[in-house]
């Protein structure tokens, strides 16, 4: 169980605005883990900066010992580094199997058809809607979607940016679900989420976000256990 | 039978429109701006295939091959130079930056080739008799009205089934979801410059063909009209574009067949002011619903 992935002391701005302030964490292969916080705490914006969409002004991203500064957003990918962004921005025009084979776009053509495949099976809604247009999805199949669309990269690291944003009770148990599942099958899962207790609840190890800076780590269950964190994010 | 000769001369006319309009289209869906540059590179695609049929004296078929390879440089060239370095920047100095480069290259076009018009000869001659003699369709029409249908198909097959043409797309939606999924945003903004611009080259050839006619302002007024079928038809939409193109060139050609040479332009802008005042969006403009 090497490393995968190494944040070290990250520093990201937006213009003046100094959002993400020193962030260092870490993640194991074949981990869960999750970075939970407020809304504002600059979960995103690790993120988005992990996967290339935004530049860190100071820090490092080391990805299976490989510095990824200075790489641009979509050569990324290639490196086995999936996200599924927050809002899941699936292309809304374009059918359910356009946008799963846009997720296959640095794959060779030769293996697209059984990715598709794969990801049928574990999302049997998404074939029945496969010539479907995205946007006539409802909420939770259009995570479903940005999930598997995420999978046909086969991705080392899949990163979760708010997976249970705005989806109803009974979803969010199945989103859930689906990550258990992943992490069953030895998917290594980096997962931001504001539902702290669903996310602790999966994850293996958690760090706590508060205004651009980790203020707490653990184990899910420890974190689960804190009373600080059950203050602040489990209600009481 | 009159009304016919109008009829396929307005097609005619509304295929070149199009063809115009295809770029412009594809340029907005995807990079989002409104490249008022295009009209000038019909001009320049005018200029280049003349000077290769006339001072090289290369065959047609290759004087426009080179038109169309000039165009497609330039039109990277530019988007690289003028446009790419303001990718984060508000659309207003986008736009008249593209102002800026139609004006660069009407002046550049005023110094290489002089104000005078010149004179260009179809690049295909001869017309055909139809019943008997009563309706006749020059080649020019028929070729402009083949290239118009054959670009059509080509593109939206293109845009519909291919891999890079499902990036465009893409892009065009979402470019940060599009970087995500390993799509290189700027390489494919470069590929939709060049593909709009190797279409206005082949529209300053056929436009010169009909006008027999060029000068450095040639590509002005249908560049504008163009621009004018790509909002009637929806901008950022290919068959709207298509299809727009073919209505403005069919009523312009019916407004001056029946109403008035003069009005015809007014006539044309008056009918595109009603189409956006009941569907603004355009004839095929899609106005997306997003389910949350």
């Amino acid at each position: 169980m090497g490393q995968i992935l190494q944040v070290n002391d990250l520093h990201v701005y937006y213009g003046s605005i100094h959002a993400v302030k020193g962030v260092s964490f870490e993640v194991n292969e074949g981990e869960v883990v999750t970075l939970i916080g407020a809304n504002g705490a600059g979960k995103s914006t690790v993120l988005n900066t992990v996967s290339g969409l935004l530049h860190p002004k100071h820090g490092s991203v080391v990805f299976e010992g490989k510095d990824l500064k200075g790489v641009p957003a979509h050569k990324i990918v290639e490196h086995g580094l999936a996200q599924v962004p927050e809002g899941r921005h699936v292309f809304l025009q374009m059918t359910v199997e356009d946008n799963l084979e846009m997720g296959a776009y640095t794959q060779p053509n030769s293996t697209i058809e059984a990715g598709i495949a794969d990801v049928y099976e574990r999302f049997p809604r998404l074939k029945e809607r496969r010539k479907q247009i995205a946007g006539t999805l409802s909420g939770g199949e259009q995570q479903m979607l940005a999930m598997g669309r995420a999978l046909m990269s086969k991705p080392k690291l899949l990163m979760l940016d708010e997976p249970s944003m705005g989806l109803a009770p009974i979803l969010v148990e199945q989103i859930f679900d689906i990550i258990r599942e992943l992490h069953a099958a030895g998917t290594t899962i980096l997962l931001v989420e504001q539902n702290a207790q669903a996310a602790l609840s999966v994850a293996d190890r958690a760090y706590v976000l508060e205004t651009g800076r980790i203020t707490l780590s653990g184990t899910g269950k420890e974190l689960m256990a804190s009373d600080a964190v059950r203050k602040a994010y489990l209600g009481g | 039978m009159e009304f016919l000769s109008y009829l396929i001369s307005g097609i005619s006319l509304g295929s070149v429109y199009a063809i115009i309009a295809l770029g412009y289209t594809m340029v907005y869906g995807i990079a989002k701006m409104l490249n008022f540059a295009h009209g000038d590179i019909i001009m320049i695609g005018g200029y280049v295939s003349f000077c290769a049929m006339f001072y090289l004296g290369l065959p047609n078929i290759v004087a426009v091959l080179l038109a169309v390879i000039v165009c497609t440089v330039l039109g990277v060239v530019i988007e690289r130079l003028a446009y790419k370095p303001l990718r984060s920047a508000p659309s207003l100095a986008v736009l008249i930056t593209a102002i800026g480069v139609s004006y660069f290259l009407q002046n550049s076009a005023l110094l290489i080739w002089k104000a005078a018009a010149r004179v260009y000869p179809p690049v295909v001659e001869g017309s055909m008799q139809l019943f008997g003699g009563k309706l006749t369709v020059s080649y020019v029409s028929l070729l402009t009205i083949a290239a118009c249908v054959v670009i059509m198909i080509g593109l939206t097959t293109f845009v519909n089934k291919s891999k890079m043409g499902k990036a465009m797309r893409a892009c065009s939606e979402d470019k940060a979801a599009a970087q995500l999924m390993g799509i290189n945003v700027n390489a494919t903004i470069s590929a939709t410059f060049a593909i709009g611009s190797a279409l206005a080259a082949i529209a300053g050839v056929l436009l010169c063909s009909f006008n027999t006619s060029l000068m450095p302002t040639t590509g002005s007024m249908p560049g504008i009209k163009a621009f004018t079928a790509a909002v009637f038809g929806g901008i950022g939409s290919i068959p709207g574009a298509f299809l727009g193109g073919l209505l403005l060139g069919i009523i312009e050609a019916m407004a001056k067949a029946y109403i008035s040479t003069n009005l015809a332009n007014s006539i044309v802008f008056a009918v595109l002011i009603v189409v956006l005042l009941v569907k603004p969006a355009g004839l095929l403009g899609k106005s997306v619903t997003e389910k949350v």
